[in-house]
């Protein structure tokens, strides 16, 4: 048989078996054997992998001490080179969740080697990694430890393995909130009507789609002198230089572009749209209809206003995800706070 | 972008035409355009009017910036 | 209404002399089809091809996928008020070359047009991938406003595909399906007990490549309208060759509407399927107003139960989408909702624009940004170059051996609201 993969374990005082709150502050150490959970995890995956270590750290030291203790642990996994390190698990337990997770993220943020952990849903530990690590979803107390070890070693065995992981449910591991699209055996339709009789026959039923929440930004101060006021223009519908010289997406857009109108009365003739989501015939016509810089521009020579910003920005706003709205809204909002502009209007199609 | 661009502190006002979809996601100074393909402009209206129109709409924009809010806000 | 489908299975398609369907292989005569075409003066040039399924081929940019018929008894052959003089539809008999399509392509005129793949990894993503295509590429005269090019392109399609029909005229069918309804009040009186059901169809009216037709009538200009399911599926609501790829709603899936054939294979079972209300999406927050408000009275006016609504594109549809549904759901009447979501590349978005609580009940078809990667074809029906435009597409989406990355937004049909193929979106 080959070689067996090696499993590099972390635990806390507790599990490490050195002490409970009176000991939550002892340094990071390694010991070459299998400690507390460790130990029940060999004898799961026995057949094929092997514990190589377990890593213990107090929780206090962790969580008052990062780089420290981080160094410590990457610099462990560095020399002992793991195909795998596992964590926790940490149940509800808040420093230990925050530990095990953080330390599994930058195992795998900076050391590109896999991690698992194992947590309570509600364990603060879980938002810090859930992006980059698989969690296996465990009760919220240490009870829990022997229904949850056989869940992360099948976890840990396909990871090695290159075997895909099923659905979070299958898998017994908590939703990275990645939405992925895979095929289903009955077509759309077919799933609506099924939906619709269970609710009018008051039968139980799952929404494939649950609803998106926004969150909520504090709006900012109102501009005290407009007539000393920058104003940016910015659009998501798509104007661009004709030729679209930075190939902007027509859809889903994955970049935006910022172009010099310091010198221009409007967007006029030079200027098109992109965009895939709207009849474009009117906005070529006259782009001003969706970014009206010939009237910023008025309101400039007119004093209304102090001066409009050099740079108009634009991207195109169909289908393009709230992720990357965000990131150019962040990228956007980064040069036009740094190039002090006053306020910015925004238009959309 | 609009609730990003005003993390930074700026004040900025979404104009849009379906002002549904700006008060869900969250923008805090809206002011409500004419249509999808043309928010700013009407090209069934003769020249003058139409850019008189489109100046009464920056107006508008320009004058929610200058008005301080506490909540979301469409500017009719 | 009484609607007889009568299906002749198609098994192949060959160019030959004539027009006809003989032991299930349809013989096109190519310059019969390309003379017909031209008659249209606003056509320079047509051509034609065959993709058969499991050919390594690929067809771009399609338009709009067409379902060759013939109507041999009852009135409105073809495609009333948009292709052929105006009739009543929903009645009577149509032979129906069933597994055969007429496919449009050509040059591209906004960003709306997207991919089929007839094999392989692409074929999964598509469903006119079984379907027998006649692909009709059409080349308009030069100096066609977007809106004629748009039309033109629109109206040859259904040309060809009543043109190609003709040859199921006379040739008895493999199977013959049956849809039959009566006055709301006679099927309310044959099943009291059971429930009943609408079906909100939303359709996209939003100008150039954004518009849905009924009996010819742009849907931009209409109120909410019922219609009996008969006429849908009789050929009285056709393409404006709308929206992204991956979820406008074909012709063809018009004429086959998946969410009407699934209700009507539980009506008198377990519901009682009242009709189809047509409603558009339009651009203005007015028109949405009023175009909600008006949906929702004629659900409560007919008395329904429960509603299904399917959306067409998304954006700021899915204001419509979710505002449809308040006021059905705050009126009492339960909704089932299906949409596509746009959760980014990687999944990690919020997958609509706009969101409401009463939205309990959603069918997702999918992610459209959803990136599959297809390998190269040995032949390409259109041009490949279009994806670079394309929505869903992107400059440097065709590498140098032919195998095209794109978004599912670029798939003809992959991610259809009207829940017509079989994907759906797992939170992982």
């Amino acid at each position: 048989m080959a070689e067996k993969y090696k499993v590099l374990y972390y635990v806390n005082q507790f599990f490490g078996q050195i002490g409970g709150e009176d000991k939550a502050g002892i340094e990071p150490m390694y010991k070459e054997e299998t400690v507390g959970p460790a130990l029940g995890f060999n004898g799961l995956i026995s057949e094929e992998g092997e514990v190589i270590g377990t890593i213990i750290c107090g929780d206090n030291y962790f969580n008052e001490n990062k780089e420290e203790a981080m160094k410590f642990i990457l610099d462990i996994v560095k020399k002992t080179n793991p195909d795998i390190v596992v964590t926790g698990p940490a149940f509800n337990a808040g420093r230990y969740g925050m530990a095990c997770g953080e330390i599994a993220k930058a195992i795998v943020e900076q050391l590109n080697i896999p991690a698992v952990t194992g947590m309570y849903v509600e364990n603060p530990g879980v938002d810090v990694c859930k992006g980059q690590v698989i969690i296996a979803s465990t009760s919220d107390s240490a009870a829990g430890m022997r229904k949850a070890l056989p869940v992360m070693a099948n976890i840990v065995k396909k990871i090695v393995k290159g075997e895909e992981l099923g659905l979070p449910e299958e898998e017994g591991y908590i939703p990275q909130g990645k939405r992925l699209t895979v095929f289903s055996d009955k077509r759309g339709s077919q799933r609506a009507v099924e939906m619709l009789l269970a609710r009018l026959n008051d039968e139980p039923f799952e929404t494939e789609l649950p609803m998106p929440v926004f969150d909520k930004v504090n709006p900012a101060e109102a501009i005290k002198d407009l007539s000393k006021a920058t104003i940016a223009l910015v659009t998501s519908g798509g104007i661009v230089p004709k030729g679209n010289p930075d190939r902007i997406q027509s859809a889903s857009a994955q970049k935006w572009g910022k172009y010099d109108v310091s010198e221009k009365d409007a967007l006029g003739a030079d200027y098109c749209t992109i965009h895939g989501g709207y009849d474009p015939v009117y906005a070529n016509e006259l782009p001003d209809r969706v970014a009206p810089l010939d009237m910023l521009k008025q309101y400039e020579k007119d004093g209304v206003i102090g001066k409009v910003y050099e740079y108009f920005y634009t991207t195109t706003g169909t289908g393009t995800s709230v992720g990357n709205a965000m990131k150019f809204g962040k990228e956007i909002g980064k040069e036009l706070k740094e190039a002090g502009v006053d306020g910015v209007i925004l238009t959309s199609t | 972008m609009v609730k990003e661009i005003e993390r930074y502190g700026l004040p900025i006002v979404h104009m849009a035409t379906i002002t549904t979809i700006s008060q869900s996601v969250g923008a805090n100074r809206i002011v409500p355009t004419v249509a999808i393909p043309h928010p700013v402009g009407n090209p069934s209206l003769p020249h003058e009017e139409e850019m008189d129109l489109r100046r009464k709409l920056v107006k508008k924009a320009l004058d929610a910036l200058q008005t301080e809010v506490s909540e979301p806000t469409q500017f009719e | 209404m009484k609607l007889e489908l009568r299906r002749i299975h198609i098994k192949d398609i060959q160019f030959g002399d004539k027009l006809a369907v003989e032991n299930g292989v349809l013989t096109v005569n190519k310059e019969d089809l390309i003379e017909k075409l031209k008659e249209d003066e606003r056509i320079k040039d047509i051509k034609v091809d065959i993709a058969r399924p499991g050919e390594k081929v690929r067809i771009i940019p399609v338009k709009d996928v067409i379902e060759p018929r013939v109507k041999i008894e009852g009135a409105g052959n073809g495609f009333p008020g948009a292709s052929t003089k105006i009739a009543q539809l929903g009645d009577g008999k149509v032979n129906v070359l069933y597994g055969a399509a007429v496919v449009t392509v050509g040059d591209i005129v906004g960003f709306q047009e997207g991919v089929v793949d007839m094999w392989g990894e692409g074929a999964k993503w598509t469903p006119f991938s079984k379907t027998y295509n006649l692909v009709v590429d059409i080349t308009p005269v030069e100096g066609l406003d977007p809106h004629t090019h748009e039309a033109t392109v629109r109206l040859a399609g259904l040309k060809a595909a009543e043109f190609i029909g003709e040859a199921g005229r006379k040739v008895e069918p493999d199977e013959v399906l049956t849809y039959e309804m009566e006055s709301n009040a006679l099927e309310t009186k044959k099943y009291p007990d059971l429930p009943k059901v609408l079906y909100v169809e939303m359709l996209i009216s939003q100008g150039l490549l954004h518009d849905g037709y009924i009996y010819g009538v742009n849907s931009q200009l209409i109120l909410p309208t019922l219609i009996h399911p008969n006429e849908e599926l009789d050929g009285a609501v056709i393409s404006g060759n709308c929206v992204a790829a991956c979820d406008k709603i074909t012709t063809y899936q018009h004429q086959n509407n998946s969410v009407i054939l699934d209700l009507y294979a539980q009506h008198g079972k377990t519901i009682n399927f009242l009709g189809v209300i047509l409603t558009p999406e339009l651009t203005t927050l007015e028109g949405k107003f009023r175009t909600c408000d008006y949906t929702a009275k004629l659900c409560k006016t007919l008395g329904a139960d429960g509603v299904i609504v399917s959306e067409e594109g998304y954006g700021n549809p899915d204001s419509d989408l979710v505002m449809i549904c308040k006021r059905l759901e705050n009126a009492g009447i339960k909704t089932a909702l299906i949409t596509d979501e746009c959760s980014g590349r990687d999944g990690m978005s919020q997958p609509l624009t706009d969101t409401a609580s009463e939205a309990v009940a959603v069918v997702s078809t999918g992610n459209v940004s959803h990136v599959v990667t297809l390998p190269p074809a040995d032949k390409v029906i259109g041009n490949a170059e279009s994806i670079a435009t394309l929505a869903g597409g992107w400059d440097g989406a065709l590498l140098e051996d032919g195998t095209l990355m794109c978004e599912l937004n670029a798939v003809i049909g992959a991610t259809s609201e009207i829940g017509y193929h079989n994907c759906t979106v797992k939170l992982y």
